[in-house]
């Protein structure tokens, strides 16, 4: 293993009828934190089930992905499975869906260490309890006996957490791990997730819809619409000096507590239009029909990313400002 | 906007200490089932023209709140004013007017609509079961116009649309019978970040447009202070805080408002390395 953790080059990701992702090239080096952000349909889920090969029925990936030595889309699906929850692992969105519902937690996370390492069923079992105690979670020792229902969404979300870091993977995939819980228990799972992956020295993949959470938790973002990136850079850079439209529009859109009218007559700057369905992507660069500077170059070709540190893919970039010149 | 002979700053629509309590499954066999004090001597209201909104986090009973300020549920104790008038005493005809005036967009556009029947229908479904006359046909234009949508939406199916745009339809679909009173309950958090920002702002237009009241039920404090001028905070069933958002945000008194608080992520803490303290 060499020093990234995963780099994927030019990956594709399509069906028969529609493609998702449209040649998407990131680096990820051992130990880093990637957040991957985008709207529905921009392809940000379906990079992240490519990485695992987990696509759907149908749907297939071109393009290199390479980890661990080896080229993930050549690889057989058995090779595949032998490798999630060892060498690469996922979060999802909603725990309730992805964990066993008839099987006990504890055991769901024992079955992942004795898959992977030669541990026995009493040192997995140790292992596990060590694994759920170390989530914050009460009473581990009841927690594993417990079925998925019987624990609060925070609660699955930890057990979650803890079988992905099970086997010290050396990347973590998390998609929008938090949407799907409670607001004031957001934090907290953040927190866990940051704590945990920075004990393990995983790298992370972040992919969320959420920027806070970006620049909370990643050092380099990349910004996906309509199945490409669209900028990439360290994530101070592009959140305080975006240089593509559709980020600033996404930075501009987010409610803040700092510039609100007292009297509730603020409103918030919005993106027009809507997301393109994939079926019926515009030509040129895709983000055309919402931007504000669009000419007829951004109808008819598609720009691709410049730069140095931070990358963008815009006929038309915005000014960088002073503060991101100097940093 | 009058609704009857009230002074202008009188509620238009009130409860007064409201309790809910749901039973629960019985656990035992011989023992009686459980009882949940969902709501807990609640009152609330919002003035004709006036924008409030309801903060918490799930389990609180912002839901069952909205249910009983829609009439979709009567409280076990306590009352429900519409107009000054109580409607669960009232006769037939005010409980009408009252479910003609109030109207409410859910959460997810895609579970409100049938999805085997055409947008055109589903905008007249709300006149039909009210049985309001009038040039309906003109009236779905006008307020098709209002969200910003074109007659062509009419003739498609709900599964055609983007989720921004269904909820502009839900929106349209409320506003069909000419409410006073508009109730949105996480309007915008099923939606993309790029129109989440659209569609709070369709609604804060609207509102102001056509006078209406409006009542914004959120878990996110920044989204309802965006929106409106006078927020109450639950938690348990109880409304713990009531304050102008602003205020709440930087002095939060109960523990409610504190965690509230202290969940928002913000894009700039987090570029100052605190996006987690």
């Amino acid at each position: 293993m060499t020093g990234n953790a995963i780099e994927v080059h030019d990956l594709v990701v399509r069906s028969n009828e529609v493609t998702a992702v449209r040649g998407v090239s990131f680096t990820l080096p051992a130990g880093g934190r990637l957040g991957l952000v985008g709207e529905s349909g921009s392809g940000k889920s379906m990079t992240a089930l490519a990485l695992m090969g987990l696509l759907p029925m149908g749907w297939r990936a071109e393009g290199s992905i390479v980890h661990d030595g080896v080229d993930l889309v050549t690889q057989s699906d058995k090779a595949l499975s032998h490798r999630r929850g060892r060498t690469i692992s996922m979060v999802f969105q909603d725990p309730l869906s992805a964990l066993d519902p008839v099987r006990r937690v504890g055991r769901q996370i024992s079955s992942v260490i004795r898959r992977h390492t030669d541990a026995d069923m009493r040192e997995a079992e140790r292992q596990t309890l060590e694994l759920v105690r170390q989530m914050n979670l009460p009473r581990p020792e009841q927690i594993v006996r417990a079925y998925p229902h019987e624990l609060s969404g925070g609660q699955r979300q930890r057990i979650m957490i803890a079988m992905a870091l099970a086997c010290y993977p050396q990347l973590i995939i998390a998609d929008e791990p938090t949407t799907a819980l409670d607001v004031t228990v957001q934090k907290q799972v953040l927190r866990l997730l940051n704590s945990a992956v920075n004990e393990r020295g995983s790298a992370l993949l972040m992919i969320t819809h959420d920027l806070p959470i970006i620049a909370a938790l990643c050092d380099t973002v990349a910004v996906m619409y309509a199945g490409r990136i669209v900028e990439t850079g360290p994530v101070a850079g592009v959140f305080r000096s975006p240089r593509h439209h559709y980020t600033r529009g996404l930075l501009e859109s987010q409610p803040t507590m700092d510039n609100i009218a007292l009297d509730g007559s603020s409103r918030l700057s919005s993106i027009p239009g809507m997301v393109p369905p994939l079926t019926n992507l515009p030509t040129g660069c895709a983000f055309h029909p919402r931007c504000p500077a669009a000419t007829d170059r951004c109808r008819s070709a598609m720009p691709e990313l410049t730069g140095e540190t931070s990358r963008w893919a815009c006929w038309h970039p915005i000014a960088a400002t002073e503060e991101a010149a100097t940093s | 906007m009058n609704a009857g002979a009230l002074p202008a700053d009188a509620p238009i629509l009130a409860v007064r200490r409201v309790s809910q309590t749901y039973r629960l499954r019985r656990q035992k066999l011989f023992a009686p089932p459980p009882m949940l004090k969902v709501l807990d001597s609640v009152s609330f209201d919002v003035r004709p023209g006036e924008a409030v909104g309801i903060v918490g986090e799930s389990g609180a009973g912002k839901t069952t709140l909205t249910r009983i300020l829609t009439g979709s549920e009567r409280p076990e104790q306590g009352d429900v004013f519409f107009g000054g008038a109580d409607i669960w005493s009232g006769d037939q005809e005010l409980r009408r007017k009252f479910r003609r005036s109030v109207q409410v967009v859910l959460q997810n556009p895609r579970s409100s609509f049938d999805p085997r029947m055409r947008i055109g229908t589903s905008l007249l479904e709300p006149l039909r079961s009210l049985a309001i006359e009038g040039d309906h046909k003109a009236r779905v234009l006008e307020v098709l116009d209002q969200v910003g949508l074109g007659q062509s939406a009419l003739e498609r199916f709900p599964h055609e649309f983007s989720g921004g745009q269904l909820q502009r339809i839900a929106i349209a679909r409320a506003l069909m019978p000419a409410p006073k009173v508009l109730i949105a309950d996480e309007p915008v958090s099923a939606l993309d970040v790029s129109i989440q920002a659209q569609v709070l702002n369709l609604i804060t237009d609207l509102v102001k447009d056509l006078g209406l009241s409006l009542v914004l039920i959120a878990h996110d404090l920044s989204v309802v202070a965006y929106a409106t001028s006078r927020v109450s905070v639950m938690s348990a069933g109880r409304i713990v805080e009531r304050g102008k958002p602003l205020d709440l945000f930087v002095r939060p008194e109960a523990e409610a408002t504190k965690n509230l608080v202290g969940a928002i992520l913000s894009v700039e803490a987090g570029l100052a390395g605190r996006g987690l303290d």
